[in-house]
């Protein structure tokens, strides 16, 4: 019932946005693509526990595969984040296959370094991604053959709203299966879960590789909604953004992911358009501000207020 | 011959440098188990000081780089108390956040007082210039380096294997509790082994200014580079951050001599292959 309710206001603010911010859409449309990036944090680093600051290496491989496709032999939206999805898939199954062998600051080296390796490979072979100019010639075709992308990116938005739905939905499904379960135990006591019988080496990789599809999913919108893929899609500060949306939210709860993305983005927006010099001290107390005040994110707020309110008795 | 000579030569130089602006990182991050990535902030402000010093204050190098320290240890200090301390027990996602924070402000505020162009620091007549070596030259200023990278590490052996000091940070480290019970100022231990590491940051930022140099965006931009050598060194181990930055160094050379266009993905590569085979580095304790 929650949960119905949830997506009834998510749609319910797609459509206010939509409408109430017409001449912003490709921002709003940006906004979207880094929620599902998020969602793919969240799956691995809310649910099962595994640490990352690397999770560019799936978005901008997701973002290159999308783009190289397009340019070279097909055009059709649906089938290019198809391609993102697999390419982010395989990146995220071959490099778990190494990092789930590590743990705590170990992995998130590791993953940090995936994404490096990659932005270089990118790089090196720039007679094929463009290197740092970027590769261009992105224009996607109508969407099933009927919905044509428009100058202003209404269909662009609302393609964007589509797939995180889709991703939504799958992920709650997910997350509650017995094999989200499984995850959030291992996220909790990897020694216990062995002990019962899970496997949780299998189980960690197959939560990265999902990870992976869905970061490559979104690198995918963002290479047919911007038309454009630069190196910068592999870039650190890319992965560490958006840990922080994540956290601002509130880890493990989907819903946390939503919310951190929109207030962290739209904050950044508003004070690098206010002060184009120095939004990042805005920036900066705002991490502060959610790790010493709001340890759990924004939707443990409530908690911690009903905890502040019955301490006197 | 002279091209492994060289490989070797301009490696170690190399690595000396990776290691000085890394060392005051193993310190923070290796002995009090905090993730900070906010390392790069501190030796951004030392050097940020000592420019400001040697430009607008017109002091001479030596004296605006001491200044420079100065600074950063004593800003360092209430840092600790406040931002610092709550988080040592949180994970490292809070860690990494809170960092990560810190920085932001950090590069807010250089921006703000000097602005985001590149704030070089001159360094003096003495350490100018290049050295013969009979088969080809090196740069002074990496011989100052090299021996200040010497000095550092025997001095940080020294402080923590043979001092009283040195036993109260293991043991504070290894169970604040415990410590706490024998009388050990455990607060005390880690206000000044932050003091420590910060002092080490703002010296490895002046002294490395040469190969990385300081703007208000250079914490973001090594932020990876001194983190791969903690991480490869193993936690906890400045022996194993000296073995890892001269590894880190040698290597880093080779492809760049060998293989001038790979940039630097031999260099992670090698952290994978390291880090996949050592998940603790070379030399962590297991």
């Amino acid at each position: 019932m929650r949960d119905i309710t949830g997506f009834a206001l998510m749609v319910l603010a797609a459509i206010v946005t939509f409408y109430a911010f017409p001449y912003s859409l490709a921002f709003t449309t940006r906004v979207v693509i880094m929620m599902i990036f998020v969602l793919s944090i969240d799956l691995i680093q809310g649910y099962t526990g595994i640490a990352t600051l690397g999770q560019a290496a799936m978005y901008g491989s997701g973002a290159y595969a999308a783009g190289l496709f397009a340019v070279h032999v097909s055009q059709a939206p649906l089938l290019g984040l198809a391609v993102g999805a697999l390419a982010g898939g395989g990146i995220a199954f071959v490099s778990s296959l190494v990092l789930m062998r590590a743990e705590g600051l170990t992995q998130l080296m590791l993953t940090i370094a995936v994404a490096e390796v990659l932005r270089e490979v990118a790089n090196k072979f720039s007679a094929f991604t463009g290197g740092s100019d970027g590769l261009s010639g992105i224009s996607p075709a109508p969407i099933l053959g009927i919905w044509d992308f428009d100058f202003v990116g209404k269909v662009g938005y609302i393609y964007a709203v589509a797939v995180l739905l889709a991703v939504m939905v799958f992920l709650k499904v997910l997350t509650s299966s017995p094999f989200g379960l499984a995850l959030q135990g291992i996220k909790d006591s990897p020694a216990r879960m062995r002990a019962i019988g899970t496997p949780v080496m299998r189980r960690r990789i197959a939560a990265y590789t999902i990870s992976g599809v869905i970061a490559g999913i979104a690198g995918a919108l963002a290479a047919q909604s911007t038309a454009l893929v630069s190196l910068s899609v592999y870039d650190f500060q890319l992965s560490a953004e958006a840990i922080i949306m994540l956290i601002l939210g509130g880890t493990g709860r989907l819903w946390g992911a939503l919310i951190g993305t929109a207030i962290f983005m739209s904050v950044h927006e508003v004070a690098a358009s206010v002060d184009p010099f120095n939004w990042l001290f805005i920036i900066g107390a705002l991490v502060l501000a959610v790790v010493y005040a709001v340890p759990q994110g924004l939707l443990g707020l409530p908690a911690e207020l009903r905890r502040l309110v019955r301490r006197p008795q | 011959m002279t091209t492994i000579a060289s490989i070797l030569l301009d490696g170690i130089a190399y690595g000396m440098i990776l290691f000085m602006i890394s060392v005051g990182l193993s310190v923070t991050m290796g002995l009090m188990r905090v993730v900070n990535l906010a390392h790069g902030g501190f030796a951004m402000l030392g050097g940020a000081f000592t420019h400001w010093a040697m430009v607008n204050a017109g002091l001479p190098f030596p004296v605006a780089a001491l200044g420079g320290i100065a600074a950063v240890v004593i800003l360092s200090v209430p840092m600790e108390r406040v931002l610092y301390r709550p988080i040592y027990k949180m994970g490292e996602l809070p860690q990494v956040l809170a960092t990560i924070g810190m920085t932001f402000l950090m590069i807010a505020a250089v921006n703000l007082w000097l602005g985001s162009s590149l704030l070089a620091i001159k360094l003096p007549a003495l350490m100018q210039g290049s050295v013969n070596l009979g088969f080809r030259t090196l740069p002074t200023q990496r011989l100052y380096v090299l021996g200040a990278g010497l000095l550092v590490i025997g001095g940080l052996f020294l402080l923590i294997e043979r001092t009283r000091f040195g036993i109260n940070l293991r043991a504070a480290v290894d169970n604040p509790a415990t410590a706490a019970c024998l009388g050990i100022d455990t607060g005390r231990v880690f206000a000044t082994t932050f003091a420590l590491g910060a002092g080490l940051a703002a010296l490895g930022g002046i002294l490395g200014a040469e190969l990385l140099p300081i703007d208000a965006y250079y914490p973001l931009r090594y932020m990876v580079l001194f983190l791969t050598v903690v991480a490869v060194g193993g936690l906890g181990s400045i022996t194993g951050s000296f073995a890892a930055a001269i590894l880190l160094g040698i290597l880093d050379t080779a492809a760049r001599y060998l293989v001038p266009d790979a940039g630097t993905i031999f260099f992670y590569l090698a952290m994978i292959l390291i880090l996949g085979i050592r998940p603790k580095g070379l030399l962590g304790r297991h």
